[in-house]
């Protein structure tokens, strides 16, 4: 049961516990972008000229596009010059053994609760965990070896399955997708590439934990997920970072590619730092995660908790090109304070009987925006193609904002597309009973939005749960009385 | 030395509408206490006041409750302190079990009394005897907190979460109103299982039958107008039974 271990008291009582710095000397690119900053970039990984000139393409590309300004989310303009593209912790350029790896690192993900001594990781999780800009630690590797799953940060990949990256690195996403996109291409700097070969059904929860550190840098990690035919993974995605005063970038990339009979899940609780309670600081993220359901019968789920950021950005896609495949969207964002969110998703329909659902629960708080934006398109090939939408908001006092933006477009007309949406808010009366049993406002807010998002909150993994289910109760802090 | 319960000249309005004006009660430990009185009277409004609704402002008066200034605690903090009411129409939690629900508020009330919060295994425990006490089914027990319940279901409910939580003060709101006779005597059994030395009651009702066979009180209180206008024992439930409150009118 995941409710065992949870103690909203312990929750509530800490605003962000993830806001401190590790004092680790590292390494930084010149701060701003340039061509230069590229090559720098791409010698420090020692990557094959036919990356460094992916990069570059990218990069000239991007000087032309400007930045997208569609989404209900305000901020002062990003000084892009300002920033550092690349920062690595000295000690930690490659490790091999986890035996290699700084302390000091170590012990930051201990104090995030991040298992990476193997011997005491929980079962049944492999973790790759992101410092700043580079991968410091794999867990699990031989053992998942042993079954030829290739878990590893894609910087090692390119290393050692130079093909395989080349051949699927922006065939999802191509660099011209989007601003944000375009940037990440030009400039990432590590991530996880997770491969499954034929047949394989992966033991074990692969991991990745995310982590900004330094000043003033852009954190643009890419993850490359290749699912073979009749395979299966699941895969988990966690972050945070320091407390600081100034706003920091975040700009990844997700690329999925599933095939014949294959099923990947891909679970995420981001929890950048939001920003203090009057809107100060917090992290820009704007991500872009989209899969392809390239084979027959393939299967793509998204679920993700999103309660950090001072802004998110970010519609997590299904491309449904495998006929019969299958694409599943199931979120939470939760808004408090002045955060600002702007998320959604994509399901594009191409194959014959193609379905998706998308479950999408928004529960804004205090001064905050939270908008879900969404796309079903249903492609002229799609036919008999199925699309399910529910998208519920809740409202928590009377100075935040929810905003439902389903787009549906259809060039089939076999394709059925079906929309529900519903706002409500928490009533006195639900307050009232919760206080007269005993709970504080907060424990009743809490429980009340937990079990809003109940049916979200199922499809997680059962660590992520618990995990999940305290951040809900830290995240709504002093959005009561 | 006040009473366990002492409730002084108690004023209190709900938007711009006086209802309760100046009532007094005094209320002892282990006593059963009925509640009588027209629409209006103010007895939903007593009971609402004492939990600390913040629908309803006090304007004037006291209560103090166990030696203790009742009004200046806050909802949780008074039922904390043992006070519960079982409400004529409780709210539905969608998502949220019964279950869960009731667990977490008895570990609310743990944590207010210095106590440990109880591990799963001893709740499931405490909660399925008691559940069989009211013929609750563990599947009702899954169930989202009162959604999709029948009237009976949820006045079955609201005796559960009296029978888990243990309060030593319990208010019960017209329990047994629209439903029916069966269902009547099952809302009554929380009273018959949990009467003591150690509890005291307030039951709100009409029903006269329904008080004198399944409540049986110690005491009963005719309020008018916003006022306790008589005290006595059940011979004021068969007067108003016969005469109905015309008498207690002129008295008010």
């Amino acid at each position: 049961m995941a409710e065992e271990k949870l103690s909203v008291r312990d929750a509530v009582s800490d605003t962000y516990k993830y806001g401190f710095t590790t004092n680790v000397a590292s390494e930084t690119a010149p701060k701003g972008l340039s061509e230069d900053v590229i090559r720098f970039i791409s010698a420090k990984k020692n990557e094959p000229d036919w990356l460094t000139e992916f990069r570059l393409k990218a990069y000239r590309h991007w000087l032309t596009m400007a930045e997208p300004h569609w989404g209900m989310i305000a901020y002062d303009p990003i000084d892009y010059q300002d920033i550092y593209y690349y920062s690595a912790p000295k000690t930690a350029t490659a490790p091999k053994k986890l035996e290699d790896v700084d302390p000091e690192l170590l012990k930051t993900y201990d104090k995030l609760g991040v298992p990476l001594q193997e011997r005491a990781a929980l079962a049944g999780v492999a973790v790759d965990a992101v410092f700043d800009s580079v991968s410091v630690a794999t867990t699990f590797r031989e053992k998942l070896a042993e079954k030829g799953i290739v878990f590893c940060s894609i910087s090692e990949a390119v290393q050692l399955h130079p093909d395989l990256v080349r051949r699927f690195l922006g065939s999802v996403v191509p660099y011209t997708d989007n601003f944000f996109a375009c940037l990440n291409a030009a400039v990432f700097s590590d991530g996880t590439f997770v491969y499954i070969p034929k047949g394989v059904r992966c033991p074990m929860e692969l991991s990745t934990y995310f982590r900004i550190n330094a000043q003033k840098t852009g954190q643009f990690e890419r993850t490359l997920i290749i699912a073979d035919d009749d395979s299966y993974v699941s895969y988990l995605e966690g972050c945070t970072a320091p407390q600081r005063d100034e706003n920091q970038l975040h700009a990844a990339i997700v690329e999925i590619v599933v095939m014949n009979n294959a099923e990947v899940k891909y679970s995420t609780v981001q929890n950048w730092y939001p920003g203090d309670k009057n809107g100060k600081g917090g992290i820009y993220n704007f991500v872009t995660k989209r899969g392809l359901c390239k084979g027959v019968n393939a299967k793509l789920s998204w679920t993700q908790v999103e309660t950090g950021s001072a802004l998110t950005w970010k519609y997590p896609s299904c491309v449904l090109a495998g006929d019969n495949s299958r694409g599943e969207f199931y979120s939470v964002a939760i808004t408090n304070n002045y955060q600002q969110a702007d998320t959604g998703t994509k399901m594009i329909h191409l194959g014959r009987g193609t379905t998706s659902t998308i479950v999408s629960k928004g529960i804004s708080a205090g001064h905050s925006q939270n908008t879900y934006r969404g796309l079903v398109r249903m492609g002229k090939g799609a036919e008999n193609a199925r699309n399910f939408s529910q998208c519920d908001s809740l409202l928590i006092g009377g100075s935040c904002g929810a905003h439902t933006l389903p787009n549906m477009v259809s060039a089939n007309p076999t394709a059925s597309v079906e929309h529900e949406a519903t706002t409500s808010k928490i009533s006195d009366e639900q307050l009232y009973y919760c206080r007269q049993r005993g709970l504080s406002a907060e424990e009743s807010v809490s429980l009340i939005v937990n079990g809003f998002c109940k049916d979200v909150m199922q499809k997680l993994p059962m660590e992520f749960a618990i995990e999940a289910t305290r951040l809900v109760a830290v995240s709504l802090e002093g959005s009561v009385g | 030395m006040s009473a366990w319960l002492e409730i002084k000249d108690l004023s209190a309005k709900v938007g711009e509408k006086e209802i309760l004006k100046g009532l007094s009660l005094s209320v002892g430990k282990g006593e059963i206490h009925v509640l009588m009185g027209p629409n209006g009277s103010g007895k939903s409004t007593l009971s609402n006041v004492l939990c600390g609704d913040p629908m309803y402002e006090v304007t004037g008066g006291s209560v103090t409750f166990k030696g203790k200034d009742l009004l200046a605690e806050s909802i949780e903090e008074r039922a904390c302190d043992g006070i519960f009411m079982a409400f004529q129409r409780p709210v539905e939690i969608p998502g949220v079990t019964m279950t869960t629900f009731m667990k977490y508020a008895l570990n609310a009330r743990r944590r207010a009394a210095g106590l440990s919060e109880m591990d799963a295994v001893s709740f499931i425990k405490r909660l399925k005897i008691r559940a069989k006490a009211f013929d609750i089914s563990e599947e009702m027990l899954k169930r989202p907190v009162n959604v999709g319940f029948s009237g009976g279901e949820k006045k079955r409910m609201e005796n559960l979460q009296m029978a888990v939580l243990e309060p030593d003060f319990c208010i019960l709101d017209e329990m047994d109103a629209g439903l029916d006779v069966d269902a009547v005597k099952v809302a009554g059994a929380g009273v018959q299982i949990m009467r003591g030395p150690e509890r005291t009651f307030f039951v709100i009702s009409h029903n006269i039958g329904f008080l004198r066979e399944q409540i049986k009180p110690d005491f009963v209180h005719i309020l008018v107008g916003g006022r306790v206008v008589a005290n006595g024992g059940t011979e004021l439930m068969d007067e108003v039974e016969k005469n109905g409150f015309s008498r207690f009118y002129k008295e008010a």
